[in-house]
C-alpha cells in the first residue's frame, strides 16, 4: 500500500540497526556502558515494535519501556463496572463501543459476559456509526461508552456536534477519553523508572502537535521524538532519539513529518474544545491523574451520559483481579513475562487483564510476537 | 487505537469524501479536517480524516532511509 510499504523495507532497517548500536556502543562516547530507558507511550508503537522485532534489536543497554498507550488497557476497573451496573439496569438501553472493550473483565463480568445474557450491546468502527443506531431505534436511548486518546476525541466531539444539529434525541456519550502529555508528566514525575527519552504517538500529535511535548526539554530536560509507525519510522525515531542523547541534546523533534507538524490539526482541535473541556481522569494502575481527560461542556450536558443516566461509582472495585500486575505493566514498572499469570493464568483467549485483551496491549504483544 | 492508515480522496461531496484505502473504497467524513483536496492523501481514523498527508516531506523521509541504506533496496 502506497506510503506504508516504503517504510517496510529491510535494508534500511538493518542500516539503521547498526547505526543505533553504532551511537549507543561507542567507546568513547558519551552513552557507552550506560543504561538507556526509552518509553514509547503509544499501543500502536508497542505492537509494532513486538511485531517487527525491534525490541530484540536494539543492543543490550538500551530498554524499550511499554508506557500506558493503549486507550482500552488504561480504562479503570470502576469505569467497566459502572458500565456493567447500567446495562444490567438499564434493559432497553443500547450500548455502542470499540470491539476490543467487549473482554475487558470489570470486577465481577465483562460486557462480553453481558451481551451473552441479553443486554444489547453493538461494537462500531466510527462513532458515526451510533447516529445510525440511534435513528434505527427511536424507543431506546442509545449510550456510546467512549474511549481513546487525542486521536479519537475529535471523531466523538465531531458526532455530537452532528447528533445536536440533527436534533438527535435518544444519543448520549460517556466521555472516558485520556490525554497524552499529562499522562507522560505524571509518569515522570512518579519517578518510579529511569526514562531517559520518549517516543511520541504520530496520531495522537497529528492532532495536538508536536509542540505539546515542549515541557518535556523545558522543565525536565528529556528529548523527545515524534515517530511514526511503520517499522522504519519507529527504527528512525529510535535513532533520532539515541543521537540526541549521544550529543547531549534535548530537543523535540518530529520523524513522522509526512503527517505531523507542531501546530497539530488546528480544526480538529476547536471541535474537541467546541465540545469537551478537561477533568481529572482515573487511569488504570495509575489512579487519578489531574487534568488528564476530558468531559463533555454544559453546552452538550443533554449528550452527555453522565448527566442523563444515574451511573455513578456505588458497587464498583478499584482493586485488581487477584495476582493481575496490567497496573504495574502500564506504568513500565515490569514487562509482561515478569507477571505470575503471564501465557499461565493469563492468555488472549482467557485475558485476566485489559493488556492481554486489546491488540495493542503490551502483553498482548509480548503473547504474540516476543513469547520465549 | 489510534490506528490511522493513509488513503487517497478519490471524491468529495460536501463535508464526505470517497477514500482510496489500499484498494477499498470507504466514505470519510471532512469535518475534522481543513482544505482537503481532490487526489490529495489523508489520514483516516475511526471514519474522519485527521490530517493531510505531505507528500513532499514523505518523499524527503523515503530518501533519507534510502541514503541509510547506502544504496540498497531503494524505494
Amino acid at each position: 500500500m502506497k506510503y506504508m510499504d516504503e517504510f517496510r523495507r529491510p535494508a534500511p532497517a538493518a542500516a539503521m540497526v547498526e547505526a543505533i548500536k553504532t551511537l549507543s556502543a561507542g567507546r568513547r562516547g558519551r552513552l557507552a556502558g550506560r543504561e538507556i530507558g526509552i518509553m514509547e507511550i503509544c499501543g500502536t508503537h508497542t505492537h509494532s515494535i513486538s511485531r517487527y522485532g525491534i525490541r530484540a534489536a536494539m543492543p543490550q543497554n538500551i530498554r524499550l519501556i511499554s508506557g500506558p498507550g493503549c486507550p482500552v488497557c488504561v480504562t479503570s476497573q470502576p469505569d467497566i463496572d459502572r458500565l456493567i451496573h447500567f446495562v444490567r439496569r438499564e434493559k432497553k438501553a443500547i450500548v455502542a463501543t470499540f470491539g476490543d472493550m467487549l473482554r475487558v473483565p470489570g470486577s465481577f463480568s465483562s460486557l462480553e459476559r453481558e451481551r451473552a445474557e441479553g443486554a444489547e450491546i453493538r461494537v462500531v468502527y466510527s462513532p458515526l456509526d451510533c447516529l445510525d443506531i440511534a435513528a434505527a431505534n427511536p424507543s431506546k436511548e442509545v449510550m456510546f461508552y467512549s474511549v481513546g486518546f487525542e486521536t479519537t476525541a475529535p471523531t466523538v466531539a465531531a458526532t455530537i456536534v452532528e447528533a445536536r444539529r440533527k436534533g438527535v434525541k435518544n444519543l448520549s456519550v460517556l466521555s472516558l477519553h485520556k490525554l497524552t502529555p499529562p499522562a507522560m508528566r505524571a509518569l515522570v514525575d512518579a519517578g518510579d523508572i529511569n526514562i531517559d527519552g520518549f517516543i511520541a504517538p504520530g496520531h495522537v500529535t497529528a492532532v495536538i502537535g508536536a509542540r505539546a511535548y515542549g515541557f518535556l526539554s523545558e522543565e525536565y530536560g528529556l528529548p523527545c521524538v515524534v515517530a511514526g509507525f511503520e517499522p522504519l519510522d519507529a527504527l528512525a525515531g529510535l535513532w533520532m532519539l539515541v543521537k540526541q542523547l549521544s550529543e547531549a541534546r534535548r530537543d523535540i523533534e518530529i520523524q513522522y513529518k509526512r503527517v505531523v507538524t507542531w501546530e497539530g490539526n488546528r480544526k480538529a482541535q476547536a471541535v474537541l474544545n467546541d465540545v469537551f473541556t478537561e477533568a481529572d481522569a482515573m487511569w488504570r494502575g495509575i489512579g487519578v491523574i489531574p487534568g488528564s481527560g476530558l468531559k463533555i461542556r454544559e453546552g452538550f450536558a443533554a449528550f452527555d451520559a453522565e448527566k442523563r443516566f444515574d451511573i455513578g461509582y456505588d458497587g464498583c472495585v478499584v482493586e485488581e483481579a487477584h495476582g493481575c500486575a496490567c497496573g504495574k505493566v502500564l506504568k513500565g514498572l515490569i514487562t509482561p513475562p515478569e507477571c505470575p499469570l503471564f501465557q499461565k493464568a493469563c492468555r488472549p483467549d482467557a485475558p485476566q487483564g485489559p493488556c492481554m485483551v486489546s491488540s495493542e496491549g503490551t502483553c498482548a504483544a509480548y503473547y504474540r510476537y516476543e513469547r520465549v | 487505537m489510534c490506528l490511522g492508515v493513509p488513503g487517497k480522496i478519490i471524491e468529495i461531496k460536501g463535508e464526505w469524501a470517497k477514500v482510496d484505502v489500499g484498494g477499498t473504497k470507504r466514505e470519510v467524513s471532512l469535518a475534522l479536517l481543513e482544505g482537503a483536496k481532490l487526489d490529495s492523501y489523508v489520514i483516516v481514523h475511526a471514519g474522519f480524516a485527521i490530517q493531510t498527508l505531505d507528500e513532499d516531506a514523505a518523499q524527503e523521509t523515503i530518501r533519507f532511509l534510502d541514503g541509510f541504506a547506502g544504496g540498497r533496496d531503494t524505494a
